[in-house]
């Protein structure tokens, strides 16, 4: 695997961990005119990021983590577009906080269970919030959405501008500050614990670790990254629709991490990546293509390539060094 | 009081003709998963496919009805089998997360061709003369064409009741759903048993599509926005077994539609408390094997 993860492994910062953060100063600099898609993936990496760490690592597999992201962006947006709270770091808080909170709350229940019946859970609990937002029209806007949400000056200083560079930055801060905590997490002893529990939970039990304190933990953590994720969307966009919540956004958030490589935290980057900009060239042209592509290129990850992206290049660059 | 006991016999009778529905396009799903232990997220997938053969043949073809829903369950069970031996065949003993993702593939791939095929809008059913008006029954009208649904849905589940428990066949199934190693020992091909189970389950999926296909709009978006009820039945009923989807099935009809007839500003918001209420009692289900 690319990256080991727990105590032994060697946790210092290779050269190319710092690519990620150039390519996107130098997006910055040199591609004005895309910084709105860029300010996209990079919310999306985030997000991606947040579903890495419990399903990559902890091994929990979840199809409503679009749940905590789309409670996020409603936060975020109801606090803005309904009570006049503009303050971009105030929503930011807001939102880690719901996200998290129901992230505690559902995980408390849905943790206990497994397979199907997990799935089912985790399922029904984005499926209850698609229809909270959907009926809940006056504080929601239902089917409309909900638009006006205005953002103030980040601390009073920095005006998010017409050309998105504002936008962009705080995505960039956010996402890079999401990034530097769970690389924290997975080389330290709970990452070690939750590797653990994903390869065999029942031996963990043994060992004596709390199981399914540390499930829930990282499930609550994961669920408040989304949320930030989620409000930075609102914050982006300033516009919140109902095709944050339910089945389809999760789904696709799997796709983007699938392709770039689970349980490899640099996955989380490369997918979304991939996908949106695939997503901004062919999905306007040929909308019923574009499905059929994603579907079949899940297929064929799981049938071929079962590292994603990242496998596939581990894999020609290990050949590649047995040749030379 | 007149007028609410009507609404009360109404909803009831609608929820049933709903409730058979489901559990026709979901008995499969449920004895496929118990069978093999395989998350078969893309199971609507079938009922919308027979959705589609129905739609077609009535409306292209102008076949008769009957013969639209024999071709719905025989061709939706012979594709089935085709995309059983060359592609599920590969993830069988595979991660959990790896049979999920590929169905979840196969839903996207499926909602493409569909919406490729036959546009977004939703495909309206052509009912024969006879199925359409009222049926009397006890002084009170219902559609015929629920009363028909009810009855040939009763008449499917006998007859899979039937199969399950008193042929060779379904003592074969049910010895592979409660030890697959030891029926394999004892010489049960379960290999080959597997399959014609998956094309059964399958083509009943494709027969309560098309025969749902009045009540559950048969539109491209389907397998996406069904998916969630054939799994509350399976969940809720418990893995493997006949009687407690059909159970499941039958309260999410009645639930359902007394929801929307009563509490329409709530959608569906019951069906999901309830299911998640009674996961967290039961997690294996109401009539589950408790591992």
């Amino acid at each position: 695997m690319n990256h080991p993860v727990g105590y032994n492994a060697d946790h210092r910062l290779r050269w190319t961990e710092w690519l990620p953060w150039v390519v996107a100063l130098a997006v910055f600099f040199l591609l004005p005119d895309y910084l709105s898609l860029g300010a996209r993936v990079l919310t999306y990496i985030l997000f991606a990021l947040s579903l890495d760490l419990i399903l990559g690592y902890a091994g929990i597999i979840t199809l409503g983590h679009a749940a905590f992201f789309g409670l996020g962006a409603y936060v975020t947006g109801i606090l803005s577009a309904k009570l006049g709270v503009n303050d971009p770091l105030l929503q930011m808080l807001c939102s880690a906080c719901a996200a998290g909170l129901l992230g505690l709350a559902t995980g408390a229940l849905v943790l206990r269970t497994h397979g199907l019946t997990q799935l089912m859970l985790t399922l029904a609990v984005a499926a209850v919030c698609l229809e909270v937002a959907n009926k809940a029209t006056p504080v929601t806007g239902g089917a409309d959405g909900l638009s006006g949400v205005t953002v103030a000056p980040i601390l009073g200083l920095f005006r998010f501008d017409m050309y998105g560079r504002t936008a962009y930055l705080w995505c960039l801060v956010l996402v890079f500050g999401g990034w530097w905590l769970i690389r924290r997490l997975i080389y330290s002893p709970f990452g070690a614990a939750l590797t653990g529990i994903r390869e065999n939970s029942v031996r963990m039990h043994a060992v004596g670790a709390p199981v399914y304190k540390r499930l829930l933990t990282v499930y609550t953590l994961s669920a408040a990254i989304a949320g930030i994720a989620g409000a930075l969307l609102t914050q982006t966009n300033q516009f919140v629709g109902l095709n944050v919540l339910g089945f389809e956004p999760s789904g696709e958030l799997l796709v983007m991490l699938i392709l770039g490589g689970v349980g490899r935290l640099y996955g989380a980057f490369v997918g979304p990546l991939v996908f949106l900009i695939a997503q901004d060239f062919l999905a306007r042209q040929f909308p019923e293509y574009w499905y059929f592509g994603i579907g079949l290129m899940l297929v064929v990850v799981v049938l071929f390539a079962r590292g994603g992206i990242l496998g596939i290049s581990d894999a020609v660059i290990a050949r590649m060094r047995r040749k030379a | 009081m007149q007028a609410f006991i009507s609404s009360l016999v109404s909803v009831a009778f609608h929820g049933v003709a709903y409730g058979m529905i489901l559990y026709v396009i979901s008995v499969g799903l449920s004895v496929t998963m118990g069978l093999m232990g395989f998350t078969n997220l893309a199971h609507g997938v079938f009922a919308m496919a027979g959705g589609y053969v129905l739609v077609t043949s009535l409306s292209r073809f102008h076949l008769p009805f009957a013969l639209a829903l024999v071709l719905a369950f025989v061709l939706v069970a012979a594709a089935s089998v085709v995309l059983e031996r060359f592609l599920y065949s590969r993830l069988y003993g595979a991660s959990e997360l790896e049979q999920v993702l590929f169905t979840i593939g196969l839903i996207f791939m499926s909602v493409a061709v569909a919406r490729l095929l036959y546009g977004t809008l939703q495909q309206p059913v052509v009912l024969p003369d006879y199925l359409k008006g009222q049926f009397a029954l006890l002084g009170r009208d219902f559609p015929a064409y629920r009363v028909f649904l009810i009855v040939f849905s009763a008449a499917m589940i006998g007859a899979l009741w039937f199969g399950l428990e008193r042929t060779l066949w379904g003592a074969m199934v049910r010895a592979a759903v409660d030890n697959r190693a030891m029926a394999q020992a004892i010489g049960i091909n379960t290999r080959r048993l597997f399959t014609i189970t998956f094309a059964v389950g399958s083509g009943l999926a494709g027969l309560g599509g098309a025969l749902g296909a009045d009540i559950v709009a048969i539109q491209p978006t389907y397998p996406f926005e069904q998916l969630v009820y054939f799994l509350i039945v399976v969940s809720v009923g418990g893995l493997g077994s006949l009687r407690g989807p059909f159970v499941a099935a039958l309260l999410i009809g009645i639930t359902d539609t007394a929801c929307k007839y009563w509490l329409p500003q709530f959608g569906a918001f019951f069906i999901y408390a309830a299911t998640i209420g009674l996961l967290l009692w039961r997690p294996m289900g109401l009539f589950g094997k408790r591992t």
